[in-house]
């Protein structure tokens, strides 16, 4: 789950990382609350999860409260790069003399965790990972090691940081390691980390993202989910613990393992090419236990979706049998009734394929198509689809 | 031959006393694997009757080595205690780990994983992962062992089932051993090392390799393929039509940027000289073809 900005600030607010006073608001009145409150000159910042938003005209400076009012006026609403803004973050303006770069993330090709630092930070930061590398210090993390303050202060000064601001920077760079952990995140990233000309160090920007492997530890994630953000179909398959992903096309995928659906959705946009481009409406994974129920879950979703057209129930099985699955379909079909009108092509294989192939005959559901092959199956589905 | 697992492993279950720990207990049993215990912490000399053997459950891995000489551990347990449970593992130095459960934090993995290579005694395969097959000599973890035998190919992959899809294509050759190294951003044993073992196994005559978006795993085999692998590859890679920035499932399957995507990886393979097959059934065509000579 990757966090707004101001859930990032809140969240180093809490582990002792210095910020600048900035509140959140949803209307432009608001806005010009909180730049009161806050006193001075204030930035207004959309709250978007998508970079390039200051080069999209979604920061500005304001002078006073007025003028808050009027920039977030002007940002609340915006579309940037299809996120539209719904909320803006005042928060106290600083003067910067130097703008640095401070991450830790989850490194999956070294199997670890790596610090990155800069003292060339800011917007262009991947410009200088890209063309001077030797700018950006990158460090492994032993993950039960973790940043000492003596390891802290030598990442910072591979990093190029001077000794004016050295020490503080280290002191970021651990209480930041211990967020990373403590929040079980995959990646904490500073950027900017400003030195004001008073000599202060905080973190300007932060970007954030929680691990959800790791929610059973951390019920305080619930309260930052963006429930708004999902799509309506989403939210539903979330609810019912379903694995769902809404795509954009007109056949409808059920399977089981994520492996076999991301093939499955292949192998239907390919057969989709001869039916005029023909594609799959989502990625629906129901996991090992087909039970009638998960199937009635899954199968209601996908019939809610008013861009699909046909069906195709993709399952090998292994664990699950497939005359559990020819049952869960049938029965499936039984609890949804009327609602139930788009033909559905099922192919199953694997562990007890006679009986749920024979199960599936014998119901001879109006609906219902079986054909044996993969391939042949998700033809069968664009083809219906196309139709 | 086989790689990493062969019919005189000897196999603990760890969270034998659990629902899903029990019911693949019976399966593995079913299908030739030689189960010699389990472990719960808290459980220790209880003993589990299933399928007609006495299988006696450990309060810890080093008393289940010292009484029953197992070699092997599949870990069953939720993800809240898997940490511990392959602590447990990598202590005592058992030397073959497959850790199952599905949705462990990946600090977590991470932190066992480090241990794993300080101590440097233990494979770990998985986390979230099917296990791996060596078709009638053993198995370990969840795959059918009824979808085909023995015979001359070796696969990795990260996905369950399209592992089971694959083997089901392949069933009129067989395999020495197919191996899912599991979906999460963090896996114990990689493409390269199960690539490195099949090309050393004399059995093994070609190797099918299953990929899918996310990260650079593929793009790293295909270069250790070039250099390394004289053996026939041949690959398959899923999630050419996934969207960037939407997770597809396992953890780990998710395009980002310009980076992970299907079509990369297919390019790096190829250039490796490893043909890519666009789907599973094509894939396997192409494995036969060069099988054919």
């Amino acid at each position: 789950m990757d966090l707004f900005e101001y859930q990032a600030r809140d969240l180093f607010e809490a582990n002792s990382i210095p910020v600048l006073k900035a509140k959140v608001a949803t209307t432009a009145a608001q806005a010009r609350d909180a730049a009161q409150e806050i006193g001075g000159k204030v930035v207004v910042k959309a709250q978007v999860k998508v970079g390039g938003r200051g080069k999209a005209g979604g920061v500005k400076l304001a002078e006073n409260g007025d003028d808050a009012f009027a920039k977030a006026e002007a940002i609340l609403g915006m579309d940037i790069k299809g996120h539209i803004v719904k909320k803006v973050m005042i928060a106290a303006a600083a003067p910067i003399e130097s703008e640095y770069y401070l991450a830790i993330l989850l490194d999956r090709s070294n199997r670890s965790f790596l610090v990155m630092a800069s003292v060339a930070g800011g917007m262009d930061i991947e410009e200088v990972a890209h063309k001077t590398p030797e700018k950006l210090a990158k460090v492994h993390i032993d993950p039960n090691e973790g940043i000492s303050q003596e390891k802290a202060l030598d990442i910072v000064r591979k990093g190029g940081f001077g000794n004016d601001v050295e020490k503080q920077v280290a002191d970021v760079l651990v209480t930041l390691w211990k967020t990373f952990q403590s929040s079980d995140a995959t990646l904490v990233e500073v950027n900017p980390l400003v030195k004001t000309v008073d000599g202060r160090v905080i973190a300007l920007d932060g970007k954030v993202t929680l691990d959800d492997n790791a929610a059973f530890r951390h019920p305080e994630f619930e309260a930052l989910i963006d429930h708004e953000a999902a799509d309506p179909l989403e939210a539903l398959a979330k609810e019912r613990d379903l694995n769902y992903v809404k795509l954009q096309g007109e056949v409808g995928v059920i399977g089981n393992g994520a492996g076999l659906v991301m093939s499955t959705l292949d192998v239907v946009a390919y057969a989709g090419e001869k039916f005029g481009g023909v594609k799959p409406a989502n990625f629906l994974d129901i996991g090992g236990g087909a039970s009638a129920q998960v199937m009635a879950d899954g199968l209601s979703i996908i019939l809610g979706d008013k861009d699909v057209k046909s069906v195709f129930v993709n399952v090998f099985g292994g664990i699950t049998s497939c005359d559990a699955v020819a049952n869960g379909i049938i029965q499936a079909l039984e609890m949804l009734g009327d609602k139930a009108r788009k033909p559905i092509v099922v192919r199953l294989d694997g562990n007890n394929v006679i009986e749920g192939r024979a199960i599936l005959n014998k119901a001879n559901h109006p609906l219902i198509q079986q054909v044996e092959s993969m391939d042949g199956a998700a033809a069968k589905a664009a083809e219906l689809a196309a139709k | 031959m086989a790689i990493f697992l062969t019919e005189k492993t000897k196999v603990i279950v760890q969270g034998i006393t659990g629902s899903e720990g029990s019911k693949h207990t019976r399966r593995m049993i079913l299908s030739g694997t030689n189960i010699v215990g389990g472990v719960t912490p808290g459980k220790g000399g209880q003993v589990v009757e299933i399928e007609g053997k006495s299988l006696p459950v450990f309060n810890s891995v080093k008393e289940a080595i010292a009484a029953t000489g197992a070699d092997a551990s599949v870990i069953f347990v939720p993800p809240k205690f898997a940490k511990s449970a392959v602590i447990d593992a990598i202590d005592a130095h058992l030397p073959l780990i497959v850790v199952i459960t599905e949705g462990i934090p990946v600090h977590d993995t991470a932190s066992f994983y480090a241990h794993s290579l300080k101590v440097g005694k233990s494979r770990i395969i998985g986390p979230n992962c099917p296990g791996l097959i060596s078709p009638g000599k053993s198995n370990i973890g969840i795959t059918p062992a009824d979808i085909t035998g023995p015979g001359s190919i070796g696969l990795v992959s990260k996905s369950g089932t399209l592992t089971y899809q694959m083997m089901y294509e392949l069933r009129d050759i067989g395999f020495t051993t197919a191996v899912g190294i599991g979906g999460d951003p963090i896996v114990g044993t990689t493409h390269i090392d199960c690539l490195r073992a099949f090309q050393d196994d004399p059995e093994t005559k070609a190797i099918v390799m299953i990929g899918e978006i996310g990260g650079d795993a593929e793009e790293r085999a295909a270069a250790f393929i070039k250099e390394y692998v004289t053996k026939p590859v041949v690959g398959y890679v899923a999630g050419f039509t996934a969207p960037e920035g939407k997770t597809m499932g396992h953890a780990g399957a998710i395009v980002s940027g310009s980076s992970g995507t299907a079509e990369a990886k297919k390019v790096a393979l190829e250039a490796a000289g490893v043909k890519v097959g666009k789907t599973p059934s094509q894939t396997a065509e192409l494995l036969r073809a060069i099988l054919k000579g």
